[in-house]
């Protein structure tokens, strides 16, 4: 069953490599599996989620990434992109001009072999079914990418290009946030209809809420750039009843 | 009808108007060009290196022309010594032309083929390769290919021919219908408007000359194609369409050179007329080595009711310094500049419009964008002018800068000198960055960070791009893909 190995990692900004954000980090996700981070702001999720998909802005000092039995560590981000790994950004970025439909064919193209010419009637087929199961109106696709979107219209986008996309794994950064609670079960449904053992799925949020339409099956905490407490859906519950500090009480008593 | 005699000035950069933005930013990336590679050609006419009068009477003799063309050409010369560089107000990289070294014309014969079997094999392999038969059978009404000095090939299809269309070059439409293009010829850009235009005036030779009758809508694209093929040399095409009252017309052209270790010179002067009611769409795609000097001066005259549209696209050559204007001459006339630069590490475009606004209800429309690549640099210059004593002209000016890694600078001197209180007149400048996080989120779905780039221009010029014929966008695209994968690791 392929695997992403996240191998005692530690990751730094590329401008202060001596000041670690992500501190000893393992977990390993298999297809099949969806697995919730949850951690108060400013732990070092989105870090963590933008070294894995290779972002210059961050360097990683040891640890490895392990995709499928190998390291993505010195592959480029593109590379990693196409070899199944697909990361929905907490702030994903506008491109002026670009249509998202234009976008995502761009993307599909780029996942073909050498001179392998797409089919625009099977793309836009393909495209049409998955906006359908996202409830996405046929507009939509005509739009730059992300530019002048809701923050509800973003997170909606990044869930149409993961679902035509197909990646092996998802690291879906705070797909919840912003979202209204019609626009979160749309979301949900959706991440639930792609869900099946060709796909794991790292989803990092900030609030319980998401895991009532997505339920995980395995629940970790990070605190101060590592995991420190795992467990099933219950964990989840608890940490929305005792909060953060309770983690935090029971680290200082360790 | 009165000849114009407006001329217009170099841009008054010390006006009160001007405004320089410069953006200092890093480096990356070598040229490629499609059009990079040549062929060894024998040339039956070689005027040899330097510019002199004896050279001015070789090239008039080779074309036999008429004494009044030979006398013409002798005074610009005379205006193009006298006429400074003009570096108070443009680069000093001007002052690298050496003039002496330049080859002033070659040719294989001044009269063009009518089929491509009759063009030599060594000229015509270049044109098979650049595409040129292959377009022109599937969407053009007729094509000129000009190597070096002369159009080694030029026909226009017979259903454009019946209408009454003329489609020759410059030597064939002087000696074969004076009575049509002597009246406008060198009256819209007069020879004494710049040093370029005068050393063009001096020395020209090809180019395109088309007269469309009155109510004639050519419903397929006009195309020349001018390719430089010879070190040192220096083209200087003349273009002069003129559109009859109702008339409608497209042209366009195309451009290359392969890339030598030494300067070539590509100075054009391209005027149009635009009668009354009359549309001229004229569209270019320039890709020029980046050892090219690309001088043009282009300008264009609309009387009542004209339209006249430049889109110009350049990517490219050395340095560029082209301004394409509209004289609004007649009511309700309207001009409009469509400009995309793209300056990529080594290369300066400098470009803009001009607009001069000369009767009431004119509307004239600038929109510029401008890609800037590592050291590669941008400049606009416009000028817009609305004098006092009109009423009712409106002018909208959008110049938009696009700048790819840190070391890319851009300049904006927009002079828009307004007089008068019926217009209306809107200007909107901004400089936006491919940032770091858009190339990752791009790459984070799988494109090549040179694809990420390629696609953030295109989205920049899309909305321009939509505007173009498809032909020609879908082969702008293509270009854009190729410099910007020369411009990454
Ligand atoms: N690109 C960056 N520039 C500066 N600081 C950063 C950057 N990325 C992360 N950090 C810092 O690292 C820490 C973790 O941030 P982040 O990974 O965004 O946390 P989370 O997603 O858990 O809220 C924070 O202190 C944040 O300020
Ligand atoms: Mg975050």
């Amino acid at each position: 069953m392929p695997s992403l190995e996240i191998r005692d990692l530690f990751v730094a900004l590329a401008a202060t490599p001596d000041k670690p954000i992500v501190k000893g980090l393992n977990l390993t996700i298999r297809t099949g599996e969806v697995h919730a981070i949850m951690g108060p702001n400013g732990t070092g999720k989105s870090t963590l989620s933008k070294a894995i998909a290779g972002h210059p802005d961050y360097v990683i000092t040891s640890g490895d990434v392990i995709l499928e039995g190998k390291s993505i560590l010195a592959m480029e981000p593109d590379e990693r992109a196409r070899a199944g790994l697909f990361l929905a950004f907490q702030y994903p970025s506008e491109i002026p001009g670009v249509s998202i439909a234009n976008f995502l064919r761009a993307a599909v193209q780029a996942r073909l072999a050498e001179g392998e010419e797409l089919d625009a009637t099977a793309y836009y087929k393909h495209l049409y079914s998955k906006m359908d199961m996202l409830k996405i109106d046929r507009k939509f696709t005509s739009r730059s990418v992300n530019e002048g979107f809701s923050g509800g219209e973003k997170k909606r986008c990044e869930i149409l290009q993961m679902a035509m996309l197909e990646p092996t794994f998802a690291l879906m950064d705070e797909t919840d946030s912003g979202l209204d609670i019609d626009a979160l079960r749309i979301v949900a449904e959706g991440v639930e209809a792609m869900r099946g053992d060709k796909l794991g799925v790292l989803l990092i949020t900030h609030y319980q809420r998401l895991l009532d339409y997505i339920v995980p099956d395995y629940v970790h905490v990070m605190y101060d750039g590592r995991i420190v407490k795992s467990g099933d859906k219950s964990l989840a519950l608890e940490l929305e009843a005792k909060g953060y500090d309770w983690v935090k009480q029971e680290l200082a008593a360790v | 009808m009165q000849p114009p005699t407006d001329t217009l000035a170099a841009p008054e950069l010390d006006s009160p108007a001007a405004e320089a933005t410069a953006v200092e930013n890093p480096t990356v990336g070598i040229d490629q060009s499609a059009g990079d590679f040549t062929y060894d050609v024998k040339y039956e006419f070689d005027a040899g290196n330097g510019l002199s009068e004896d050279v001015i009477r070789y090239i008039s003799s080779v074309k036999k022309e008429a004494d009044w063309i030979l006398d013409f050409r002798l005074k610009a010369y005379q205006t193009f010594l006298a006429k400074p560089m003009p570096t108070h107000w443009a680069t000093k990289d001007l002052e690298n032309i050496d003039f002496d070294k330049i080859r002033y014309y070659l040719s294989q014969g001044t009269k063009p083929k009518r089929t491509w079997d009759e063009v030599p094999d060594d000229i015509k392999k270049t044109f098979e390769r650049l595409g040129i038969p292959e377009q022109e059978r599937k969407f053009l009404a007729g094509v000129e290919a000009q190597f070096d000095s002369e159009a080694a090939y030029s026909n226009v299809k017979d259903i454009v021919a019946k209408q009454g269309v003329i489609f020759c070059n410059s030597t064939e439409a002087l000696r074969e219908h004076p009575e049509l293009f002597k009246k406008w010829f060198g009256k819209v850009i007069p020879t004494g408007d710049n040093k370029f235009s005068a050393l063009n005036s001096a020395v020209f030779s090809g180019g395109s000359f088309i007269y469309v009758p009155k109510g004639v809508k050519v419903a397929m694209p006009l195309q020349a194609y001018f390719r430089i093929n010879a070190e040192n040399f220096g083209q200087f095409e003349r273009t002069l369409i003129i559109a009859d009252e109702g008339a409608e017309v497209t042209y366009m052209e195309g451009c290359t050179a392969p890339k030598f270790s030494t300067s070539t010179l590509h100075s054009a002067v391209v005027e149009l007329v635009a009668l009354k009611g009359a549309k001229i769409q004229y569209i270019t795609v320039q890709n020029w080595a980046n050892n090219v000097f690309n001088l043009v001066t282009k300008r264009a005259i609309a009387m009542e009711d004209a339209e006249v549209k430049w889109i110009d696209c350049n990517i490219g050559s050395r340095l560029t310094m082209k301004y394409p204007g509209v004289i609004l001459k007649g009511k309700r006339a309207r001009g409009e500049v469509i400009s995309i630069a793209l300056a990529n590490d080594g290369q300066h475009q400098d470009t803009g419009a001009k607009m001069i606004h000369a009767a009431d209800d004119t509307t004239s429309v600038i929109v510029a964008k401008s890609i800037s690549v590592g050291q590669g640099r941008s400049t606009y210059r416009g000028v817009v002018h609305i004098p006092k004593h009109l009423k009712g002209c409106k002018n909208n000016t959008e110049c938009d800068a696009l700048l790819i890694n840190t070391n890319s600078r851009t300049d904006t001197y927009p002079a828009i000198v307004v007089r008068g209180d019926t217009h209306a007149v809107q200007h909107e400048a901004s400089v936006s960055k491919v940032s770091e996080d858009m190339i990752f989120y791009m790459q984070q779905r799988g494109l090549t960070e040179a694809q990420a780039m390629s696609l953030a221009v295109n989205g920049f010029v899309n909305d321009l791009v939509r505007q173009f014929p498809m032909e020609y966008s879908v082969g702008l695209k293509r270009l854009i893909d190729l410099e910007m994968e020369g411009s990454v690791g």
